[in-house]
């Protein structure tokens, strides 16, 4: 019997139609556990490198993770691969809800597509009845509309179903995955299930999932409940309150938005707003989140409140999580929420990211400002400035005019409209717009995530090491006084040593050996959640979070049966990681590629860039052009891994 | 027939609070599996949210007593503008629909206060948002045959024929009805 994986992918081919359900080989789950970890591998065996994105052979890949449809708290991640229309590498963006758990119940642990259908269609997981169903009456219905539809034509209540609105059925690159109050939206994968012509999957299960040593499960579950109850009620002191609690960030609870509208740039990542929250907005827009806000809601087997119900005056009901609250008000420079509601009901039903979205229409906006684009680009757009923001999002989602252009994302359309355009694409790496963030000091832990990670969006790397130094000692001590989540004691001191500026602050403390192991620390955690499809709010993006490398190779061992200690479970995901890593590589990734925009900071420290950069390499076991080594690979079994690397001139020498 | 003290075990659902997150479905399934936590599977659980998300219903519905038809009469209904059938909201285990059977038999569930968990029912534990508050209370009723009885029943029948065979049997008639 299988354990805590069902041991069953479900591979449709779309061109032909045929629906295989395949068993897989344990020896994966040894070696990459399940979740990303295998995806990865799927993609490193079965796609050529070559391939792009809107080629058939793009394998997309819907993956639960190893502890899905188990009881452990907030694993509830569906992980998507697929190689990006706009990176050209692999892309993972994760969606919470309630997809993964219910795929795992119908008895699979992925489902992965191949080619593409002839025309549009949904595909229907009933348990062991599967079928690809005719979606052409679906065409153009709104992404969350169409999981109702769906839900309506089945007559099937609990089917949980992820779809795709306008902006993926035209392949929009920022075009994602809605599902429940979810998403999977980072780096296009709705463009690719709108190339495959993929409307929606849908998932009904009513199987078991068995656990490996349930008892021992429930034991440490009971441990990591606990900790949730202290951690609800014991908010960590001394830093912001979005930072304070556990969970993804609790934007839908909290209404104090000071901090993100004035930190945080408005525009195309333009301009900050200092004294925006001012007595009327700070009475006005919590009064309007609240009015749109009619019942808070979590994901499958979560307690927190990260996702919403909107209800907002006339505007058809929807949910929202996350910083979508903002992003479209403050890329608009609208000061008002009841804009932000109502557009982010709108993008949510094309189905768009909702943090590279509003920046390419503020892009938009500024070239027009600028003289880039003309009047004749803008024919038919209203004047004011909400309604032409809103217009453009409209032509970026039906692909018209010059939102055909837009559509590609800041990177290609600077490109392609050229005549300056370019220096206005000032807030992407490898091809991919970021927070829109600019700070002053260089921050040498940021700097390695920014440019190192393999997910290109720094949210998804961050989280278990505080944002910046503590002011005062006392508060420090307070921090680490009760940090059981630490790998290791010694790193206490570097927090106590850590002050907001001087000798032993940002840029050059902590010192690149320093930052290396913090970075690598936090990467791990994210990896491990990814495979486990744990929610990262509970665990890798959150200080002081119920899930950490202590408890995680118990849990993952009563589940699964396998014998993990730390450095086994460690093992696994640096494997998994470094075959991510050479994937990109075999695509063309390199060092070039490695760095944040160059207004991140005002203050930049290019020969401590470089050393950090070289430090942090050497770490992780990878050449100075960010190859791994074929030592590094062979230490993770990953020999085939080199011999193909070196075969394409990729890895020379074994070492460049 | 006399009357009897008995003590009635209730749970008290706030539903306002519900998040929707199904945890109580996962380990009431778990806690029921054989052995003890040995799988988890949300259609076996004797607790079901009923979810409708857009229309704003998130509700915790117990598996209560098994109905041999289905009712004649069926009212209607209508909450924050939207209508429902009554039977969106029962707790009876009915032949109309599949609500609380066993998915593979058919077999009827029936929420059981999480008999022998000395800590008492499991899902009100684990629901983390104070939604479910166990109550005990006495009253006097008259005596009357338990449910329980249908359970020696069928464990009679079990015991004759085999578990696959009744199961294979209630399946059949369920469908037929
Ligand atoms: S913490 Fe928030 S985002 Fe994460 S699983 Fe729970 S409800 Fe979902
Ligand atoms: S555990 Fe509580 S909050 Fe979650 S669905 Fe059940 S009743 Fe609702
Ligand atoms: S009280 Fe026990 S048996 Fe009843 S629904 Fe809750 S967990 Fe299930």
């Amino acid at each position: 019997m299988r354990y805590a994986e069902t041991g069953y992918n479900l591979e449709i081919d779309l061109a032909t139609g045929n629906i295989e359900r395949v068993e897989t080989d344990p020896k994966m789950t040894e070696l990459h556990l399940g979740g990303l970890g295998t995806s990865v591998k799927l993609h490193w065996d079965r796609v050529p490198p070559e391939t792009k994105a809107f080629d058939p052979e793009n394998l997309l890949i819907f993956s639960s993770g190893i502890l899905n449809g188990t009881p452990a708290f907030s694993a509830n991640r569906t992980v998507v691969t697929f190689y990006s229309p706009q990176s050209d590498l692999l892309a993972y963006p994760m969606m919470g809800g309630f997809w993964s758990a219910e795929l795992k119940y119908a008895g699979y642990d992925k489902v992965i597509f191949r080619n593409k259908s002839p025309k549009w269609v949904y595909i229907w997981i009933n348990n062991d009845k599967v079928e690809i169903r005719d979606a052409e009456h679906l065409k153009g219905r709104g992404a969350l509309e169409t999981q109702d539809l769906v839900r309506k034509e089945l007559n099937q209540p609990n089917a949980q179903v992820a779809a795709i609105g306008l902006a993926g059925e035209n392949k929009c690159f920022t075009a994602s995955i809605e599902q429940s109050r979810s998403s999977a939206s980072r780096l296009g994968g709705g463009a690719v299930m709108g190339d495959k012509k993929i409307k929606a999957v849908a998932v009904r299960g009513t199987k078991d999932v068995n656990l490996a040593r349930g008892a021992e499960f429930m034991e440490h579950m009971k441990g990591v409940m606990e900790y949730i109850n202290f951690r609800n009620t014991n908010p960590i002191q001394d830093v912001m309150t979005i930072l304070s609690g556990i969970g993804s960030p609790q934007e839908m609870v909290h209404t104090d938005e000071k901090w993100h509208t004035e930190n945080f740039m408005w525009g195309n990542a333009r301009t900050r707003r200092r004294g925006f929250w001012d007595e009327h907005i700070s009475k006005e827009w919590p009064r309007v989140q609240k009015e749109g806000i009619k019942r808070l809601i979590s994901c499958f087997n979560c307690p927190q409140h990260c996702g919403a119900l909107i209800s907002y005056k006339d505007t058809p009901r929807y949910m929202a999580k996350c910083f979508g609250k903002l992003t479209y008000a403050m890329a608009a420079y609208v000061d008002n929420m009841d804009f932000a509601w109502r557009t982010l009901q709108r993008a949510t039903e094309y189905g768009m990211d909702s943090f590279s979205t509003p920046q390419i229409i503020a892009f938009g906006i500024e070239l027009y400002e600028a003289g880039i684009l003309t009047d004749n680009d803008f024919k038919g757009a209203p004047t004011d400035k909400e309604g032409r923001f809103v217009w453009l999002l409209d032509r970026v989602a039906r692909r018209e005019g010059i939102g055909d252009v837009l559509a590609d994302g800041v990177y290609y359309a600077a490109r392609k409209i050229g005549n300056g355009a370019e220096a206005f694409d000032h807030n992407t790496i490898k091809k991919h717009e970021q927070l829109p963030l600019k700070l002053s000091t260089l921050d040498p832990l940021y700097f390695l995530m920014y440019s190192t990670n393999e997910k290109i969006s720094i949210t998804q790397i961050e989280g278990n090491w505080p944002q910046a130094a503590f002011p005062t000692a006392e508060q420090r001590e307070r921090f680490v006084k009760d940090w059981p989540q630490l790998p290791d004691e010694k790193w206490k001191q570097i927090l106590l040593e850590w002050e907001p500026r001087g000798e032993k602050g940002i840029p050059y403390f902590p010192t690149p050996d320093m930052c290396s192991e913090i970075v690598d620390w936090m990467e791990m955690l994210h990896n491990i959640d990814d495979a486990c499809c744990v929610c990262a709010g509970m665990s890798s993006f959150c200080l002081k979070p119920p899930y950490h490398i202590h408890n995680y190779p118990k849990i993952i061992s009563a589940a699964t049966g396998l014998d993990l200690d730390e450095a086994g479970l460690k093992k696994i995901v640096n494997r998994s990681r470094n075959l991510h890593r050479a994937l990109n590589n075999r695509r063309g990734m390199t060092r070039a590629d490695e760095k944040p925009p160059a207004d991140h900071w005002k203050r930049r420290f290019p020969e401590l860039e470089e050393e950090l950069l070289s430090t942090y390499y050497k770490f992780k076991g990878w050449n100075n052009n960010g190859i791994p080594t074929r030592e590094r690979l062979e230490e993770l079994d990953l020999g085939y891994v080199a011999e193909d690397l070196e075969k394409r001139g990729i890895l020379k020498d074994g070492k460049n | 027939m006399a009357k009897i003290k008995k003590t009635i075990k209730t749970i008290k659902v706030d539903a306002d609070k519900c998040n929707g997150c199904r945890g109580c479905e996962i380990i009431c399934s778990s806690f029921h599996a054989t052995p003890k936590y040995s799988s988890v599977n949300p259609a076996r659980s004797r607790i079901q949210i009923i979810r409708h998300p857009l229309k704003d219903i998130w509700l915790p519905v117990f598996a209560g007593e098994y109905a041999p038809a289905e009712c004649m009469g069926r009212d209607k209904y209508v909450i924050d503008g939207k209508e429902y059938e009554e039977c969106a909201f029962c707790r009876a285990v009915c032949p109309s629909r599949d609500l609380f059977k066993e998915p593979d038999s058919g077999l009827p569930l029936k929420c059981d206060m999480c008999e022998g968990e000395e800590e008492g029912p499991l899902c009100v534990r684990w629901c983390l948002n104070n939604v479910l508050t166990y109550e005990e209370r006495e009253e006097e009723v008259e005596e009357q045959a338990e449910m329980a009885e249908m359970e020696i029943g069928l464990e009679s029948l079990i015991n004759k024929y085999g578990l696959g065979k009744v199961a294979d049997t209630v399946a059949r008639m369920t469908q037929k009805n």
